[in-house]
Protein backbone atom coordinates (compact mmCIF):
# COMPACT_ATOMS: atom_id res chain seq x y z
CA UNK A 1 0.00 0.00 0.00
CA UNK A 2 2.86 2.49 0.67
CA UNK A 3 3.76 4.81 -1.72
CA UNK A 4 0.31 4.54 -3.67
CA UNK A 5 -1.88 6.65 -1.48
CA UNK A 6 -4.01 9.33 -3.57
CA UNK A 7 -3.31 12.60 -2.56
CA UNK A 8 -6.21 13.64 -0.08
CA UNK A 9 -7.62 10.31 0.21
CA UNK A 10 -6.92 7.82 3.64
CA UNK A 11 -5.72 4.94 3.55
CA UNK A 12 -4.06 2.65 6.12
CA UNK A 13 -0.17 2.73 6.45
CA UNK A 14 1.96 0.89 8.56
CA UNK A 15 4.27 2.28 10.94
CA UNK A 16 6.73 0.51 13.31
CA UNK A 17 7.06 1.08 17.40
CA UNK A 18 10.61 2.71 17.68
CA UNK A 19 10.13 3.96 21.44
CA UNK A 20 7.94 3.99 24.48
CA UNK A 21 7.73 5.83 27.48
CA UNK A 22 5.62 4.55 30.86
CA UNK A 23 3.44 7.25 31.59
CA UNK A 24 1.90 5.10 34.87
CA UNK A 25 2.15 1.95 35.71
CA UNK A 26 -1.28 1.16 32.60
CA UNK A 27 -0.67 3.84 30.28
CA UNK A 28 2.14 3.93 28.02
CA UNK A 29 3.38 6.36 25.12
CA UNK A 30 3.86 4.95 21.91
CA UNK A 31 6.37 6.62 19.34
CA UNK A 32 5.65 5.35 16.01
CA UNK A 33 7.58 5.58 12.79
CA UNK A 34 5.39 6.73 9.51
CA UNK A 35 6.75 7.19 6.77
CA UNK A 36 5.67 10.14 5.03
CA UNK A 37 3.84 11.34 7.87
CA UNK A 38 2.10 14.79 6.45
CA UNK A 39 1.75 16.35 9.88
CA UNK A 40 -0.93 17.47 11.93
CA UNK A 41 -2.78 19.97 14.12
CA UNK A 42 -2.89 19.31 17.75
CA UNK A 43 -6.22 17.69 19.38
CA UNK A 44 -6.36 15.45 15.71
CA UNK A 45 -5.97 11.52 15.90
CA UNK A 46 -5.14 8.57 14.31
CA UNK A 47 -7.24 5.39 13.55
CA UNK A 48 -5.12 2.19 15.17
CA UNK A 49 -6.23 -0.93 13.43
CA UNK A 50 -5.09 -4.79 14.62
CA UNK A 51 -5.47 -8.07 12.58
CA UNK A 52 -5.78 -11.60 14.42
CA UNK A 53 -3.83 -14.52 12.54
CA UNK A 54 -7.58 -15.49 11.99
CA UNK A 55 -8.05 -12.32 9.77
CA UNK A 56 -10.61 -10.52 12.52
CA UNK A 57 -9.64 -6.83 13.09
CA UNK A 58 -10.22 -4.35 15.63
CA UNK A 59 -10.27 -0.94 15.20
CA UNK A 60 -10.09 2.08 17.61
CA UNK A 61 -8.87 5.83 17.66
CA UNK A 62 -6.00 7.46 19.47
CA UNK A 63 -5.25 10.99 19.80
CA UNK A 64 -1.90 12.52 18.38
CA UNK A 65 -0.41 13.10 21.50
CA UNK A 66 2.18 15.70 20.20
CA UNK A 67 3.38 17.81 17.39
CA UNK A 68 5.35 14.99 15.05
CA UNK A 69 9.17 15.18 14.46
CA UNK A 70 9.44 14.20 10.82
CA UNK A 71 7.93 10.79 10.48
CA UNK A 72 7.82 10.39 14.19
CA UNK A 73 4.26 10.52 16.21
CA UNK A 74 3.43 10.03 19.55
CA UNK A 75 -0.11 8.52 21.24
CA UNK A 76 -0.51 7.68 24.74
CA UNK A 77 -2.99 4.64 25.52
CA UNK A 78 -4.66 3.99 29.08
CA UNK A 79 -5.09 0.50 29.34
CA UNK A 80 -8.96 -0.89 29.87
CA UNK A 81 -8.39 -4.28 32.07
CA UNK A 82 -10.96 -6.03 30.20
CA UNK A 83 -10.77 -3.96 26.82
CA UNK A 84 -9.28 -5.67 23.44
CA UNK A 85 -7.04 -2.91 21.89
CA UNK A 86 -5.34 -1.21 24.50
CA UNK A 87 -3.98 -4.05 26.95
CA UNK A 88 -1.92 -4.70 23.29
CA UNK A 89 -1.18 -1.40 22.87
CA UNK A 90 0.18 -0.94 26.37
CA UNK A 91 1.79 -4.24 26.93
CA UNK A 92 1.82 -6.26 23.83
CA UNK A 93 3.34 -4.10 21.01
CA UNK A 94 7.32 -4.45 21.03
CA UNK A 95 9.92 -2.13 20.06
CA UNK A 96 10.11 -2.87 16.24
CA UNK A 97 6.81 -4.57 15.73
CA UNK A 98 4.43 -3.11 13.09
CA UNK A 99 1.12 -1.59 13.42
CA UNK A 100 -1.29 -0.48 11.29
CA UNK A 101 -2.59 3.26 11.05
CA UNK A 102 -4.60 5.71 9.24
CA UNK A 103 -4.37 9.37 9.73
CA UNK A 104 -3.69 12.29 10.84
CA UNK A 105 -8.11 12.83 11.07
CA UNK A 106 -10.47 15.25 12.62
CA UNK A 107 -10.51 18.87 11.77
CA UNK A 108 -12.85 20.00 14.32
CA UNK A 109 -11.26 19.32 17.77
CA UNK A 110 -8.53 21.03 16.98
CA UNK A 111 -6.35 23.97 18.03
CA UNK A 112 -4.09 26.31 15.77
CA UNK A 113 -1.41 28.18 17.09
CA UNK A 114 -2.90 31.82 15.45
CA UNK A 115 -6.28 31.44 17.43
CA UNK A 116 -5.31 34.52 20.13
CA UNK A 117 -8.35 33.46 21.77
CA UNK A 118 -7.39 32.31 25.58
CA UNK A 119 -8.36 28.73 25.70
CA UNK A 120 -9.65 26.29 28.15
CA UNK A 121 -8.69 22.82 28.42
CA UNK A 122 -10.82 20.25 30.73
CA UNK A 123 -9.95 16.24 30.61
CA UNK A 124 -11.02 13.43 32.31
CA UNK A 125 -8.09 10.74 32.34
CA UNK A 126 -6.95 9.84 29.05
CA UNK A 127 -9.00 12.54 27.73
CA UNK A 128 -6.06 15.10 28.90
CA UNK A 129 -4.05 13.33 25.49
CA UNK A 130 -5.38 15.72 22.85
CA UNK A 131 -5.17 18.85 25.01
CA UNK A 132 -1.42 18.26 26.56
CA UNK A 133 -0.48 17.82 22.70
CA UNK A 134 -2.42 21.25 22.44
CA UNK A 135 0.05 22.48 25.27
CA UNK A 136 3.09 21.26 23.34
CA UNK A 137 1.80 22.79 20.32
CA UNK A 138 1.45 26.16 21.79
CA UNK A 139 4.94 26.02 23.53
CA UNK A 140 6.47 24.65 20.19
CA UNK A 141 5.32 27.66 18.37
CA UNK A 142 6.11 30.10 21.03
CA UNK A 143 3.31 31.87 21.63
CA UNK A 144 1.72 33.15 24.48
CA UNK A 145 -2.41 32.57 24.41
CA UNK A 146 -3.40 32.11 27.63
CA UNK A 147 -3.92 28.59 28.37
CA UNK A 148 -5.56 26.76 31.51
CA UNK A 149 -6.20 23.34 32.06
CA UNK A 150 -8.33 21.33 34.68
CA UNK A 151 -7.31 18.11 34.80
CA UNK A 152 -9.36 15.29 36.98
CA UNK A 153 -8.21 12.08 37.66
CA UNK A 154 -8.16 9.23 40.13
CA UNK A 155 -5.33 9.63 42.24
CA UNK A 156 -1.91 11.48 41.53
CA UNK A 157 0.31 8.45 40.51
CA UNK A 158 -2.81 7.90 37.49
CA UNK A 159 -1.60 11.82 36.27
CA UNK A 160 0.19 11.13 32.51
CA UNK A 161 3.29 13.77 31.81
CA UNK A 162 3.21 14.51 35.71
CA UNK A 163 6.79 15.74 35.00
CA UNK A 164 6.29 18.05 32.35
CA UNK A 165 2.87 19.40 33.59
CA UNK A 166 4.72 20.20 36.93
CA UNK A 167 7.03 22.31 35.48
CA UNK A 168 5.96 25.87 35.44
CA UNK A 169 5.00 27.37 32.29
CA UNK A 170 4.56 31.00 31.74
CA UNK A 171 0.80 31.56 31.15
CA UNK A 172 0.03 28.05 31.57
CA UNK A 173 -2.21 27.41 34.77
CA UNK A 174 -2.98 24.12 35.51
CA UNK A 175 -5.58 22.46 38.46
CA UNK A 176 -6.12 19.37 39.66
CA UNK A 177 -9.50 17.97 40.36
CA UNK A 178 -9.11 13.93 41.96
CA UNK A 179 -11.61 11.82 42.57
CA UNK A 180 -10.59 8.77 44.61
CA UNK A 181 -7.45 9.49 46.38
CA UNK A 182 -5.54 13.17 46.91
CA UNK A 183 -1.98 14.14 47.65
CA UNK A 184 -1.61 14.41 51.23
CA UNK A 185 -2.56 17.76 52.61
CA UNK A 186 -4.56 18.60 49.71
CA UNK A 187 -7.58 21.24 50.49
CA UNK A 188 -10.16 19.26 48.98
CA UNK A 189 -11.51 15.85 49.77
CA UNK A 190 -12.30 13.55 46.68
CA UNK A 191 -14.84 14.24 44.72
CA UNK A 192 -16.16 14.30 40.89
CA UNK A 193 -15.76 17.51 38.55
CA UNK A 194 -18.39 19.99 39.57
CA UNK A 195 -19.11 23.57 38.80
CA UNK A 196 -17.01 25.19 41.68
CA UNK A 197 -13.64 23.14 39.82
CA UNK A 198 -14.88 24.35 36.18
CA UNK A 199 -15.47 27.63 37.45
CA UNK A 200 -12.21 28.44 39.45
CA UNK A 201 -9.94 26.60 37.19
CA UNK A 202 -11.26 28.11 33.83
CA UNK A 203 -11.98 31.47 32.33
CA UNK A 204 -14.83 33.82 33.13
CA UNK A 205 -17.33 33.50 29.96
CA UNK A 206 -17.02 36.91 28.66
CA UNK A 207 -13.56 36.05 27.75
CA UNK A 208 -14.67 34.20 25.35
CA UNK A 209 -12.17 31.40 25.50
CA UNK A 210 -11.89 28.46 23.30
CA UNK A 211 -12.98 25.36 25.72
CA UNK A 212 -11.89 21.88 24.79
CA UNK A 213 -13.60 19.20 26.67
CA UNK A 214 -12.04 15.50 26.23
CA UNK A 215 -12.57 11.98 28.81
CA UNK A 216 -14.98 9.77 28.94
CA UNK A 217 -18.49 10.39 27.69
CA UNK A 218 -20.19 10.85 30.91
CA UNK A 219 -17.30 13.04 32.28
CA UNK A 220 -17.65 15.16 29.07
CA UNK A 221 -21.37 15.67 29.28
CA UNK A 222 -21.04 16.77 32.77
CA UNK A 223 -18.61 19.51 31.97
CA UNK A 224 -20.20 20.61 28.84
CA UNK A 225 -23.57 21.02 30.80
CA UNK A 226 -21.31 23.13 33.60
CA UNK A 227 -19.65 25.33 30.98
CA UNK A 228 -22.86 26.19 28.93
CA UNK A 229 -24.97 26.69 32.49
CA UNK A 230 -21.31 29.36 33.37
CA UNK A 231 -22.53 30.99 30.48
CA UNK A 232 -20.16 29.83 27.69
CA UNK A 233 -21.64 29.67 24.34
CA UNK A 234 -22.29 26.18 23.40
CA UNK A 235 -20.10 26.88 20.04
CA UNK A 236 -16.92 27.41 21.49
CA UNK A 237 -16.74 23.90 23.14
CA UNK A 238 -15.34 21.74 21.51
CA UNK A 239 -15.66 17.95 22.75
CA UNK A 240 -14.45 14.41 22.08
CA UNK A 241 -16.04 11.83 24.00
CA UNK A 242 -13.72 8.58 24.40
CA UNK A 243 -16.50 6.04 25.21
CA UNK A 244 -17.04 4.52 28.17
CA UNK B 1 -26.80 -0.17 24.36
CA UNK B 2 -28.66 2.10 26.99
CA UNK B 3 -28.33 5.49 25.37
CA UNK B 4 -26.42 6.74 28.09
CA UNK B 5 -22.90 6.90 27.53
CA UNK B 6 -22.34 4.37 25.05
CA UNK B 7 -21.43 6.99 22.30
CA UNK B 8 -18.47 9.04 21.38
CA UNK B 9 -18.43 12.26 19.21
CA UNK B 10 -18.72 12.92 15.43
CA UNK B 11 -15.02 13.23 15.48
CA UNK B 12 -14.63 9.49 15.51
CA UNK B 13 -16.29 9.68 11.99
CA UNK B 14 -13.08 11.42 10.43
CA UNK B 15 -11.16 8.51 9.80
CA UNK B 16 -14.28 6.39 7.53
CA UNK B 17 -14.80 9.77 5.55
CA UNK B 18 -12.08 10.66 5.14
CA UNK B 19 -11.81 7.32 2.71
CA UNK B 20 -14.60 8.50 0.88
CA UNK B 21 -14.27 12.33 0.88
CA UNK B 22 -10.66 14.66 0.02
CA UNK B 23 -11.47 17.10 2.78
CA UNK B 24 -11.98 16.86 6.05
CA UNK B 25 -16.14 16.98 6.62
CA UNK B 26 -16.25 16.69 10.32
CA UNK B 27 -16.22 20.33 10.66
CA UNK B 28 -18.75 20.31 7.80
CA UNK B 29 -22.28 21.71 8.95
CA UNK B 30 -25.16 19.00 8.50
CA UNK B 31 -28.70 20.12 9.13
CA UNK B 32 -30.97 17.41 11.03
CA UNK B 33 -33.63 16.16 8.88
CA UNK B 34 -36.04 15.76 11.73
CA UNK B 35 -35.30 18.49 14.17
CA UNK B 36 -33.76 21.10 11.73
CA UNK B 37 -31.06 21.17 13.90
CA UNK B 38 -27.60 22.43 12.27
CA UNK B 39 -24.10 21.43 13.54
CA UNK B 40 -21.03 20.12 12.62
CA UNK B 41 -20.61 16.25 12.12
CA UNK B 42 -18.29 16.50 14.97
CA UNK B 43 -21.45 17.34 16.97
CA UNK B 44 -23.32 14.39 16.38
CA UNK B 45 -23.53 11.45 18.76
CA UNK B 46 -21.81 8.05 16.85
CA UNK B 47 -22.51 4.69 18.52
CA UNK B 48 -21.12 1.66 16.92
CA UNK B 49 -17.55 0.46 16.22
CA UNK B 50 -15.78 0.85 13.15
CA UNK B 51 -15.96 -0.25 10.59
CA UNK B 52 -20.01 0.31 11.17
CA UNK B 53 -20.80 3.86 12.63
CA UNK B 54 -24.51 4.98 13.34
CA UNK B 55 -24.47 9.18 13.80
CA UNK B 56 -27.38 10.49 15.78
CA UNK B 57 -28.73 14.29 15.97
CA UNK B 58 -27.64 15.30 19.61
CA UNK B 59 -31.17 17.25 19.52
CA UNK B 60 -33.56 14.59 18.33
CA UNK B 61 -31.52 11.68 18.60
CA UNK B 62 -32.38 10.68 14.90
CA UNK B 63 -29.90 8.91 12.59
CA UNK B 64 -28.66 11.62 10.70
CA UNK B 65 -25.79 9.63 9.09
CA UNK B 66 -24.54 5.96 8.72
CA UNK B 67 -21.51 4.94 7.43
CA UNK B 68 -20.26 0.90 6.64
CA UNK B 69 -16.94 0.15 5.44
CA UNK B 70 -17.16 -3.22 3.69
CA UNK B 71 -15.05 -5.45 1.51
CA UNK B 72 -14.62 -3.38 -1.45
CA UNK B 73 -16.62 -0.15 -0.95
CA UNK B 74 -17.83 2.07 1.94
CA UNK B 75 -21.83 2.52 2.29
CA UNK B 76 -22.69 5.53 3.42
CA UNK B 77 -26.61 7.01 4.21
CA UNK B 78 -27.17 10.62 4.90
CA UNK B 79 -30.76 10.30 4.50
CA UNK B 80 -31.45 11.85 7.81
CA UNK B 81 -29.30 14.90 6.75
CA UNK B 82 -31.37 17.45 4.58
CA UNK B 83 -28.02 19.92 3.71
CA UNK B 84 -24.39 19.54 4.23
CA UNK B 85 -22.37 22.75 3.98
CA UNK B 86 -18.80 22.25 3.08
CA UNK B 87 -16.03 25.20 3.73
CA UNK B 88 -13.61 25.01 0.79
CA UNK B 89 -10.87 27.67 0.06
CA UNK B 90 -11.76 29.49 -3.57
C1 LIG C 1 -11.50 10.35 18.81
C2 LIG C 1 -11.05 9.45 19.93
C3 LIG C 1 -9.77 9.60 20.47
C4 LIG C 1 -9.31 8.76 21.48
N1 LIG C 1 -8.06 8.96 22.01
C5 LIG C 1 -7.60 8.13 22.99
C6 LIG C 1 -6.28 8.34 23.56
O1 LIG C 1 -5.54 9.25 23.18
N2 LIG C 1 -5.88 7.47 24.53
C7 LIG C 1 -6.67 6.44 24.98
O2 LIG C 1 -6.22 5.68 25.85
N3 LIG C 1 -7.91 6.24 24.46
C8 LIG C 1 -8.39 7.06 23.48
N4 LIG C 1 -9.65 6.84 22.94
C9 LIG C 1 -10.41 5.64 23.37
C10 LIG C 1 -9.96 4.45 22.51
O3 LIG C 1 -10.37 4.65 21.16
C11 LIG C 1 -10.57 3.10 22.96
O4 LIG C 1 -11.96 3.24 23.09
C12 LIG C 1 -9.98 2.62 24.28
O5 LIG C 1 -8.56 2.40 24.14
C13 LIG C 1 -10.65 1.32 24.71
O6 LIG C 1 -10.47 0.36 23.71
P1 LIG C 1 -10.37 -1.20 24.09
O7 LIG C 1 -10.45 -1.97 22.82
O8 LIG C 1 -9.19 -1.45 24.97
O9 LIG C 1 -11.63 -1.45 24.99
P2 LIG C 1 -13.11 -2.05 24.51
O10 LIG C 1 -12.87 -3.53 24.32
O11 LIG C 1 -13.53 -1.29 23.36
O12 LIG C 1 -13.93 -1.71 25.76
C14 LIG C 1 -13.89 -2.42 26.96
C15 LIG C 1 -14.95 -1.92 27.91
O13 LIG C 1 -14.62 -0.60 28.37
C16 LIG C 1 -15.66 0.33 28.04
N5 LIG C 1 -14.98 1.55 27.60
C17 LIG C 1 -14.63 1.88 26.34
N6 LIG C 1 -13.98 3.06 26.34
C18 LIG C 1 -13.91 3.46 27.62
C19 LIG C 1 -13.36 4.60 28.27
N7 LIG C 1 -12.73 5.57 27.60
N8 LIG C 1 -13.46 4.67 29.61
C20 LIG C 1 -14.07 3.70 30.32
N9 LIG C 1 -14.63 2.61 29.76
C21 LIG C 1 -14.55 2.50 28.44
C22 LIG C 1 -16.45 -0.30 26.95
O14 LIG C 1 -17.80 0.14 26.99
C23 LIG C 1 -16.32 -1.78 27.30
O15 LIG C 1 -17.24 -2.14 28.29
C24 LIG C 1 -10.15 7.71 21.96
C25 LIG C 1 -11.42 7.55 21.42
C26 LIG C 1 -11.89 8.41 20.43
C27 LIG C 1 -13.27 8.21 19.88
ZN1 LIG D 1 -32.55 16.36 15.15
Amino acid sequence: MAGTAVPGRLTWRVATLVDAVEETPTARTLVLEVPGWPGHLAGQHVDVRLTAEDGYRAQRSYSLAAPAKGDLVRITVQELADGEVSPYLVRGLSIGDPVELRGPVGGWFVWRPTDPSPVLLVAGGSGVVPLVAMVRARREAGVRTPFRLVYSVRSPGDRLYADELNRPEPGLDISYVYTRTTPEGWPAPPHRIGVPDVNSGGWPAEFEPACFVCGPTGFVEKVADILVALGHDPRRVRTERFGG
Amino acid sequence: MDGGTEFVDGNALAGTLAEVFAVDVTAALARCGSCGETGPLAGLRVYGRAPGLVARCPGCESVVLRVNRGPGAAWLDLRGATCLRVDLPD
